[in-house]
């Protein structure tokens, strides 16, 4: 299944870029396309342990399995205001 | 209003109050010289995933008005290059009296920092750069 990737802060440029389609096993979770891209992007694992997931919107855990089309959000420590 | 600018923010234009509200609280949050440590900074950059920090926005607001009752709350983060000196983001709770309105801009100014989706990445004037995320707070 094809999933779409948005990357924030030090991981957008980690990945160097913001947005990104990419593929995945069915049946995969937001913890397993995590795995996948930081093994691929050492500067992402580096940059990424204390990340968070958004599905869609909203944020979930790294259990929450994903579908075909889904917008998985990386998001670091937010550091607004 | 709950919005995300990339526009300056123009503090009295924000001054959302209705002809009950007799308390009007502003929180302005500014760009400082200075990090934590004393380094020199020129500005910061900020980014936001822009729907759920809205989404954020709006929680955080309804929150607000269950907790402190009847009010108006404006929340503007701004986005893009800052620098030291400009308004980052603003807080307006309007409510019939002053408690509730001190007490509704303090929960979703703390709110925002814990909460929204948005980050800032501080320019030294040394020419480096560093992502700072908000201290936890208990």
């Amino acid at each position: 299944m094809q999933i779409r990737v948005l990357a924030f802060a030090h991981l957008r440029e980690a990945l160097g870029q913001a947005e990104l389609a990419f593929d995945l096993p069915a049946n995969a979770t937001a913890g397993d396309a995590w795995a996948i891209l930081a093994q691929r992007l050492p500067a992402l694992a580096a940059a990424g342990p204390s990340t968070r997931f958004a599905r869609n919107g909203a944020l979930v855990s790294a259990q929450e399995p994903l579908c075909e089309g889904d917008e998985l959000a990386l998001l670091p420590p937010v550091g607004g205001g | 209003m709950l919005a995300i600018t990339r526009a300056a923010i123009d503090l009295a234009a924000l001054e959302n109050r209705r002809s009950g509200d007799g308390g009007v609280v502003t929180f302005a949050g500014v760009v400082r010289d200075t990090a934590e440590g004393g380094r020199s900074v020129v500005g910061l950059s900020y980014e936001a995933f822009e729907p759920m920090a809205i989404a954020e926005f709006e929680r955080i607001a309804a929150e607000a008005r269950e907790r402190f009752g009847d009010l108006e709350v404006t929340i503007v983060h701004r986005i893009g290059e800052l620098n030291a000196g400009d308004v980052a983001v603003a807080v307006v709770a309007a409510a019939p009296h002053r408690d509730a309105a001190f007490e509704a801009c303090r929960y979703c100014i703390d709110e925002l920092k814990r909460r929204a989706p948005i980050w800032k990445k501080e320019r030294y004037a040394d020419g480096q750069e560093h992502w700072k995320a908000n201290a936890a707070r208990g």
